[in-house]
This record gives structure tokens, C-alpha cells and sequence, in this order.
């Protein structure tokens, strides 16, 4: 359904972060992207989603296909009208709209008035706590419930691929899983294609089919999470993996939230 | 008591069209962060074309208004594509400059069609006296309130309850994310120049009828400053109580107290907001969640 073929992304014409990025998701499945703080997986959910250009970054090599058309350096409207829907970092909830505003938000390239409801419901049977807090301003909802949010924002666009990145972050264990059980609920009963960035390797392996592990803008390691978890390299790998992590994240403000939870 | 009334009458006239003005002025900043120094001569671009439909095209008033607000929404839409996107990513400053060069651009282009005379403007409302609680005032004093409020109240459904309006406020919120589903921020961009522009050209075919036409209509645009000052540059409700509190005091002032104090009053008031509270009464509180 959707391949990356030698991806190369430079930002700013200088930095280069995707070096020869290359993966598949297939149709219907979770396919899960695993990697340390600033390994690159962000910046590989915006290539595919056109969401690079407006940080000056561009796909200079390689090729991004999505149902067999060619997708890279297009606009994010036009990708999103494709059926690629991204659920960006950090949740990034419209602080000032209302639970139901940011849903409708999210229905934004959808067309006909009429099953606007319809979809509503949809994704209140998803997500019940949205459903009894819809007329509250969408700031001031729990870390958690922003995520559900975020989700559902994508639910009402009918996706055909879902892209989440690292929606576990900053929430407490329970709240993951719930989150994490509803993505595979939504892939079964929607069919929605997911493509999973996580920090969260354990979790990550338990609800995808398939998993890449990137480093430093390429894959480094890939297979089933059986084969994955059975792979002594890969413990290994990990833990080599968190201590780079660690170091990094100290030194990135923009992550002075994240706690480290690999094969925890 | 009649005094009182009178300017109280007066000043919510005056208020009601600064708020039109200034809601236009707020929507750019609140989706853009763009201020539009050329908001005033949206206002005098509005009230010339719509002299011209009615006095040199003879047509109905009423065709000659709709002509008038496609004319303010091609405007909206021609700044946005030539002015506006070809500076994208640019500094802020550039685009204010660049509002202050289309301002400047706007008024020079009027006065080459319509010269520099003021003119009187055939008042497409009646503005017979209505006598209100003993004071007396022009029927088209009335019409500008109401007109006003009905654009209100038209606003804040189009931002409520439209898809578009809805988008509107998402990309004021978070432009990326806005991006991220789908939103087109370019034509958000647009949609928000041409309302400034419609709102605006509705405002100064008000003032028009009431006053008439010249180039220091583009003067009434300047009062939106003290407006948006006060209301609270990102705050819709902010533009609408600003107005109606500027025009009021402006009218009070001058009836109370004299002739030409009443000109300077919103701006002593815009500094005074500036020194004690410089987001405005309403201006928007940033959500933290820690
Ligand atoms: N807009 C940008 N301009 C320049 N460099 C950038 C930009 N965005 C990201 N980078 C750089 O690209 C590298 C990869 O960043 P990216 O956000 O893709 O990592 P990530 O794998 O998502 O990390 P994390 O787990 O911390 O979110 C980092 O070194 C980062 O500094
Ligand atoms: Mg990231």
C-alpha cells in the first residue's frame, strides 16, 4: 500500500536526516517504526504526509509511493485526500475549539453534510470520554483524553492509512493501553492501515504484524515482532539503543517530559 | 436625560461600524498574526464603490451593495495571492510593512478613479428623525445598529457552525496541525482577507450614508486600533464590546465635555490599555496544561 524506496529527507538544504530510508506498509495491517530520539522517525511520517515543506525540509532522493502513485513533495491537502492521515506528535489538539470543533476539523476534506453525525457517533462508540466532555474547550482536557482526541480527529477523515506518532507519549501506562487496544480495534473494524511510531518497544511488538527499527535516518533491523523479541542482537540492540536515548534526551528540551520505556 | 440618550444613541452608531471594522481587522491577526494597516482603506474602497454603483451606474441600491461585496471579497482574495503568499515564511515585520505599502497603494488608487472632493452620498437609507425616549435620531443611525448587529450575529455562526469557520479557528489555533488534516491554510488565508474586506465595505457604506464620501473616511479605519488595543487583538467579542465602549466614549466626551477632546480620547485610552494591560480586555488566555 504505501512504500519508501532509498527516502532521502535534507532540511534546510543542509541538514540531511533521511539517509536511504526505505520500509512497507502493507493494506490492513499495523506495521510498527522503532528508533531513538532524533533517529528520524517524525521526519519520515512527514514526508509521507507533505508536512516537511512547511519546515523546509524536502524529499531530495528515493521515492514515496502510496497505492501505486508516486506521493513525495506533494501538498499535505491533496495527501490527505489520498486517504494518508497523520496524528502528529505531541497531540497538537486545537487548545481553543471544542471537543466536537476539533472532530469537524478533522472531517475537513470530507464531503456531505449529512453523515457528518454519523461519524461523530463512530468515533464516541471509539472513545466514550470524548462523547460526555464534547462541548469543553479541547485545552483543558487530560493528557489522555487530548490523545483520544487526536485520534478521533483522524477517525473523521476515513483514513485509508493511519499514521500515529508516538501516542503514547507523556501517558501513564493504563491510559497506553487503552489507547493502544483501540488502534487495533479501529484497524480490524475500520480496516484503516496503521503505521505506528513508537518509543514503546515492548507494547509496539505486541499490536503490529510487522516493526522496523531505524537509526540515524535508515533501517537498521526489521521482521516480525516474534522474530524481533527472539533476536538476542535486538535486546541488545535496545539496550545500546536507551543509553544513546538517554544521553540525547537531556539535552533536547523538547523532550524533557519523555520518560524512557524501552522493553520496560 | 435626552443628552444622555442622544449620545448614547450616537455613540453605539459609531461603535457598532467600529466593530464591523475591527472584527475584520481581528480575523486577519487571529489567523495570520498579519496586522492590516490598510483595514481602513478597505472601508473607503467599499463606500466609493458602492457611491459609484448607485450614483454613477444609477443602479438599485441593492444590487449596487452585492455588487460592492464581491468587489471587497476579489480584494480580499487578489491581496492574499499577490501581497500576502509570495511573503510566507518571511519576517513579520516585512508583512506589516508590506500591509502599510498596500494601504498607501489603496488610497492613491482612489483618489485617481474618484479625486479627492468629498462628496455627498445618496442615502440608500431613509434617515428620517425616530424620536427614542425623547432624544431624537436619523432612522439610518437605527439601520447602522441593527445592520451591524445582524453581521454579528451572522459571524459568530459562520465561526461556530461552518466548516470553514471552524477551520478558520483551527488554523489560528495550530497552523501545522491545521495542515496536517487536510486544511488548505492558503485559502483560510484568503477566506479571511475577503471577510475583512466585506466587513469592512459593509462598515464604510454605513459611515457613508451617514456622513458621505471622502478620503478621510480611511481616518474612521484608523480608530480600529484603539479598538483592537482595548478589545484584545485576537478576541472577536473583544473587537464587538471595544467598538461599542471606544464609540460610546468618544460620543459621551464629546457631548460632556468638548469638541476635540472626543477626537484624541481612544487614543489616551489605547495607551492607558497599553501601560496596564497590553493583550486587551478579552485578549486571548494562553491554555497551559503542565
Ligand atoms: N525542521 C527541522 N529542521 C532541521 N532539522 C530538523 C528538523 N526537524 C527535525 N530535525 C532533525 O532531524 C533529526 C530527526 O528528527 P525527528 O524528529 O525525525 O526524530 P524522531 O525519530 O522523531 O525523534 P523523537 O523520538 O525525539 O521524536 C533530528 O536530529 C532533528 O534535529
Ligand atoms: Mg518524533
Amino acid at each position: 500500500m504505501l512504500s519508501l524506496n532509498n527516502v532521502e529527507v535534507i532540511y534546510n538544504k543542509v541538514i540531511l536526516v533521511l539517509k536511504g530510508m526505505s520500509m512497507q506498509v502493507p493494506q490492513g495491517k499495523i506495521v510498527g517504526l522503532l528508533g531513538a530520539n532524533g533517529a528520524g522517525k517524525t521526519t519520515t511520517l512527514k514526508a509521507i504526509s507533505g508536512l516537511l515543506k512547511p519546515e523546509d525540509g524536502e524529499v531530495t532522493d528515493g521515492s514515496i509511493e502510496f497505492l501505486g502513485e508516486p506521493i513525495h513533495n506533494r501538498d499535505p491537502e491533496e495527501i490527505v485526500r489520498m486517504g494518508i492521515f497523520q496524528v502528529m506528535e505531541g497531540r497538537r489538539v486545537f487548545e481553543h475549539l471544542t471537543v466536537e470543533e476539533n472532530l469537524i476539523a478533522g472531517a475537513y476534506t470530507r464531503h456531505g453534510r449529512g453523515s457528518l453525525s454519523q461519524d461523530l457517533e463512530m468515533v464516541y462508540t471509539y472513545f466514550p470520554r470524548l462523547k460526555e466532555r464534547y462541548k469543553q474547550v479541547a485545552g483543558y482536557l487530560s493528557g489522555g483524553e487530548q490523545q483520544m482526541l487526536a485520534i478521533g480527529r483522524a477517525l473523521m477523515a476515513h483514513p485509508k492509512l493511519m499514521l500515529l506518532d508516538e501516542p503514547s507519549l507523556g501517558l501513564a501506562p493504563l491510559l497506553v493501553q487503552e489507547i493502544f487496544e483501540i488502534v487495533q480495534r479501529i484497524n480490524k473494524e475500520q480496516g484503516t492501515t496503521i503505521l505506528l511510531v513508537e518509543q514503546n518497544a515492548n507494547l509496539t511488538l505486541q499490536v503490529a504484524d510487522y516493526a522496523y527499527i531505524m537509526e540515524s535516518g535508515r533501517i537498521v533491523l526489521e521482521g516480525t515482532p516474534e522474530e524481533l523479541k527472539e533476536n538476542a542482537d535486538v535486546r541488545e540492540f535496545y539496550l545500546g539503543l536507551t543509553e544513546v536515548g538517554k544521553r540525547k534526551s537531556y539535552r533536547d528540551v523538547k523532550h524533557y517530559k519523555r520518560r524512557k520505556r524501552w522493553l520496560s | 436625560m435626552d443628552l444622555f440618550i442622544q449620545l448614547t444613541l450616537t455613540g453605539l452608531t459609531n461603535g457598532a461600524i467600529l466593530s464591523l471594522a475591527a472584527l475584520g481587522f481581528v480575523l486577519i491577526y487571529k489567523s495570520s498574526d498579519v496586522i492590516n494597516f490598510a483595514q481602513g482603506e478597505f472601508l473607503l474602497i467599499g463606500a466609493y464603490v458602492l457611491f459609484s454603483m448607485i450614483v454613477q451606474f444609477h443602479l438599485p441600491w441593492t444590487i449596487g451593495l452585492v455588487i460592492t461585496l464581491l468587489v471587497a471579497v476579489a480584494i480580499g482574495v487578489l491581496v492574499e495571492r499577490l501581497v500576502l503568499r509570495p511573503l510566507i515564511g518571511e519576517p513579520i515585520i516585512s508583512v506589516i510593512m508590506a500591509t502599510i505599502g498596500l494601504s498607501s497603494l489603496l488610497r492613491a488608487i482612489v483618489s485617481t478613479i474618484w479625486g479627492n472632493q468629498p462628496r455627498a452620498f445618496p442615502p440608500f437609507i431613509p434617515s428620517k428623525p425616530v424620536h427614542i425616549l425623547g432624544a431624537t435620531v436619523g432612522a439610518d443611525r437605527l439601520w447602522a445598529i441593527g445592520i451591524a448587529v445582524l453581521m454579528l450575529v451572522l459571524f459568530n455562526l459562520f465561526f461556530t457552525r461552518s466548516k470553514e469557520g471552524i477551520a478558520m479557528r483551527a488554523v489560528a489555533d495550530d497552523q501545522q496541525a491545521a495542515m496536517s488534516m487536510g486544511i488548505s491554510v492558503k485559502r483560510i488565508f484568503a477566506w479571511a482577507w475577503s471577510i475583512a474586506a466585506v466587513t469592512a465595505a459593509i462598515g464604510g457604506a454605513l459611515v457613508a450614508n451617514i456622513v458621505g464620501v471622502g478620503p478621510e473616511l480611511a481616518g474612521f479605519g484608523l480608530r480600529v486600533f484603539p479598538v483592537v488595543i482595548l478589545g484584545g487583538l485576537d478576541s472577536i467579542p473583544g473587537a464587538i464590546i471595544g467598538g461599542l465602549i471606544i464609540g460610546l466614549l468618544e460620543a459621551y466626551v464629546g457631548g460632556y465635555i468638548g469638541m476635540g477632546l472626543n477626537q484624541v480620547i481612544s487614543f489616551v485610552v489605547l495607551i492607558i490599555i497599553l501601560m496596564v494591560r497590553p493583550y486587551g480586555l478579552f485578549g486571548q488566555e494562553i491554555i497551559e496544561r503542565v
